[in-house]
């Protein structure tokens, strides 16, 4: 299965080093992760995406749970949870109508474009992965050129 | 409020650790840890001088399991450093209370490939409970005081402390803080009393139930509550091999280790029960064989103090989280509460103490005058049950736990997760430091006891009187067992050729040296040792081709065990 882990740590050097070396050394696998300070300085966030059956998430978890620096992790139900990835694609553009249909997918997704040259035009798309995937299969017949994609982030809904 | 002295890094370090109760530092100096070596002239502290920094480690560690208490080593920085992470990552798989201080190049040199700059908190990341690298000095007392803490609560285990040489030299304020917080650290949970509650209802409907005492029991020297739950309610007491010696072995429900190398009778029984309780262990898998196998048949109640622990190896139908002996505790003061007293033997207790009846009779051991069961069998003889023993790694270790009866809780240790050869005779130092009113013996192999031998030293001049007591086959034995077994007989890399003489090498160092070559001489050999002040080292030359049996062999379960035949 498919797992969000939200992981407060304390913001300090050389943390996101030891959560990633954990994975390595347990033998889990890291699909994304994204990091940055909240609102209190003292904290900063990582969201980590991986998969593995049920038992490998909860050890993931206790194991992360076990870390000094972490202070809260947890795992996220995707269903109740709104979770993001902000991608930038390069889209090759080979003929005068490219642009407008690449242009036309972009808006059906919700992003932006930038860069737009003779030759290539950016989207800037903020979707889930699965989202993210599906523009990615319908703009790989103009030819993708390049790809930078930052990673999941995610919070849980209030109430839920 | 403390008064805010102005003070050096290293001068701090040592008021820290001296508030912390710590007499004595196993270590070696070089030159980015001079200045806390200085303070030494200037300090309580005993410095205890090793002649390798992985021998410091392994003392500190013998150190903390028999103390309780973290023991201390210092390194240099680079190859000092390098040198006991070994013995930083023996003391974490055997969750051993550690605090490692090492020098590191002054700040502003760090990254830049300085001579003997070792990244070491990067490597030793995985191996640590926490490390510290204070880049001012000021931060020295709250990092020690934290460092021990972490070090000696909840599930034991090493932290080190990476010290650059300008914070060690740089003055400043200090502030020695008696509290601190550590926000996302909580070795401490309440007892478990509702688990605790429904374990005992487990183990009351359970027709074969069985107690697997492992290290955690003797970490948290659960040794009353556990002998009280046992008698209690009828329950045969299998160990780890780490939990060896939790549960006195001459007690009659007591079954001894089970495992790769465990009892015949204890790994019979355990594959027969329905029900576990199983206190402080991490299932590993030398213990418990194949995972699978073990799961499907039992029910598994775990107590750990390491909730990461539970449903890590083995899935627990009740998992009770905490100290063990809090926990412990606890379910004695529910049995006496219940009334509960079983008073009668069941089919299930006759049985076992049959099945260890018939092994008693029944395994076959070496003909030989000196088989090894017949060696550790005199020792046990001799020493006083109170004596401290602590193990190398290899065939002489697993004969240690076949055939030397702990007969007082928490008085034998060894490398038991990491399997470190070499751990034995410097642990045994650290275990003497320690415990100087009782006899220490490190019961050695050849091959693993040539790894760290220059701790005679240490012994010698030290003055700190430990006997190894050396079954020398002259062979890498327990790979020589492994390459008879499943490798053709082709024997590669296993023989010692008798070399080095260890009674002379043990008279080079000042030690004395025996050699004993019959019942005899061995009888004479250890009454020798345990009354003279110096270090001694017991040479007994045994057969190269005596086996450790029974075995259980990688992969497979406990109930198919390799017997002698």
């Amino acid at each position: 299965m498919w797992a969000i882990l939200s992981i407060l740590v304390e913001n300090k050097p050389g943390i996101l080093f030891k959560v990633t070396h954990l994975f390595r050394s347990r033998n889990f696998n890291i699909d994304s992760i994204s990091e940055g300070v909240t609102e209190n300085p003292n904290y900063s966030k990582m969201t980590i995406t991986t998969y593995g059956d049920e038992k490998q998430i909860n050890q993931i978890v206790k194991q992360l749970d076990k870390m000094i620096d972490t202070v809260k992790v947890e795992h996220l139900d995707e269903h109740k949870t709104v979770f993001r990835e902000l991608c930038l694609f390069k889209i090759k553009l080979s003929n005068a109508n490219d642009s407008m249909e690449v242009n036309k997918l972009a808006n059906a997704y919700g992003g932006k474009v930038h860069d737009v040259k003779k030759d290539s035009i950016m989207v800037e798309l903020t979707a889930t992965p699965d989202q993210i995937k599906a523009f990615e299969e319908l703009a790989k017949p103009f030819g993708i050129l390049d790809v930078a994609r930052t990673g999941v982030a995610a919070l849980q809904r209030s109430g839920v | 409020m403390n008064k805010m002295e102005s003070m050096t890094g290293a001068k701090a370090l040592m008021v820290a650790m001296e508030k912390e109760g710590v007499k004595q530092v196993f270590g070696l100096p070089g030159g980015a840890n001079l200045p806390m070596y200085d303070e030494f002239a200037r300090c309580d502290i005993r410095h205890i001088l090793a002649r390798h920094e992985q021998s410091a480690a392994h003392m500190a560690d013998g150190f903390g399991r028999v103390s309780k208490k973290p023991g201390v080593c210092f390194a240099t920085s680079g190859p000092g450093a390098t040198n006991i992470l070994t013995g930083i990552a023996t003391a974490q798989a055997d969750s051993s209370p550690m605090v490692a201080v090492t020098g590191q190049v002054p700040v502003a040199m760090i990254g830049k490939d300085a001579f003997q700059e070792s990244d070491i908190i990067g490597m030793a990341n995985p191996v640590v409970k926490y490390a510290f690298q204070p880049r001012k000095a000021g931060e020295i007392p709250e990092v020690v005081k934290k460092g021990f803490f972490i070090a000696k609560s909840g599930r034991p285990g090493p932290v080190l402390i990476d010290i650059p040489k300008d914070v060690q030299t740089n003055e400043e304020p200090m502030n020695f803080p008696d509290e601190f917080k550590i926000q996302g650290y909580h070795p401490w949970g309440d007892p478990d009393i509702v688990n605790v509650e429904k374990a005992i209802d487990m183990l009351l409907h359970a027709e074969k139930p069985i107690i697997l005492a492992g290290g955690g029991t003797i970490i948290s020297s659960a040794f009353a509550e556990l002998q009280s739950i046992a008698e209690t309610l009828m329950l045969p007491v299998v160990t780890t091999f780490k939990g060896k010696g939790a549960f006195p072995e001459n007690h009659p429900l007591s079954l001894g280790p089970i495992g790769m190398h465990g009892h015949a009778e204890a790994n019979k029984m355990m594959s027969e029960a329905d029900c576990v309780l199983a206190i402080g262990t991490r299932f590993s898998d030398r213990s418990v064989g194949t995972f699978e196998a073990f799961e499907k048949r039992l029910k598994i109640i775990h107590m750990d103090v390491d909730p990461a622990e539970i449903g890590k190896n083995q899935t627990a139908q009740i998992a009770v989280i905490g100290d063990v002996r809090v926990n412990l505790r606890v379910m004695v003061k529910l049995l006496l509460q219940r009334a509960i007293k079983k008073s009668e033997e069941s089919p299930w207790v006759k049985h076992v103490k049959e099945t260890k009846d018939y092994w008693k009779e029944n395994l076959k051991l070496h003909p030989g005058e000196m088989g090894a069961a017949k060696i550790l069998r005199k020792l046990r003889e001799i020493l006083p049950k109170e004596s401290i023993v602590t193990t190398e790694v290899g065939q002489h270790q697993m004969w240690a736990s076949l055939f030397y009866d702990v007969i007082q809780p928490g008085t034998f240790f060894s490398s038991t997760g990491l399997g470190t050869m070499g751990w034995g005779f410097p642990a045994a130092i650290g275990a003497k430091v320690a415990r100087p009113d009782v006899p220490v013996v490190d019961i050695a192999g050849d091959g693993s006891f040539a790894m760290t031998e220059n701790s005679l030293a240490t012994a010698v001049l030290e003055d700190i009187p430990v006997i190894v007591f050396i079954l020398n086959n002259s062979t890498l034995g327990m790979v020589a067992q492994w390459q008879r077994t499943f490798y053709g007989r082709r024997m590669i890399g296993v023989d010692q050729q008798s070399c080095p003489d260890y009674v002379k090498l043990a008279e080079s160092y000042g030690a004395q040296g025996i050699r004993a070559q019959s019942m005899d001489e061995l009888d004479k050999a250890i009454k020798t040792a345990i009354s003279s002040d110096v270090a001694t080292v017991i040479d007994i030359p045994i057969d190269p081709e005596e086996d450790v049996l029974p075995f259980v062999a990688p992969g497979t379960s406990l109930a198919d065990m390799i017997l002698p035949s």
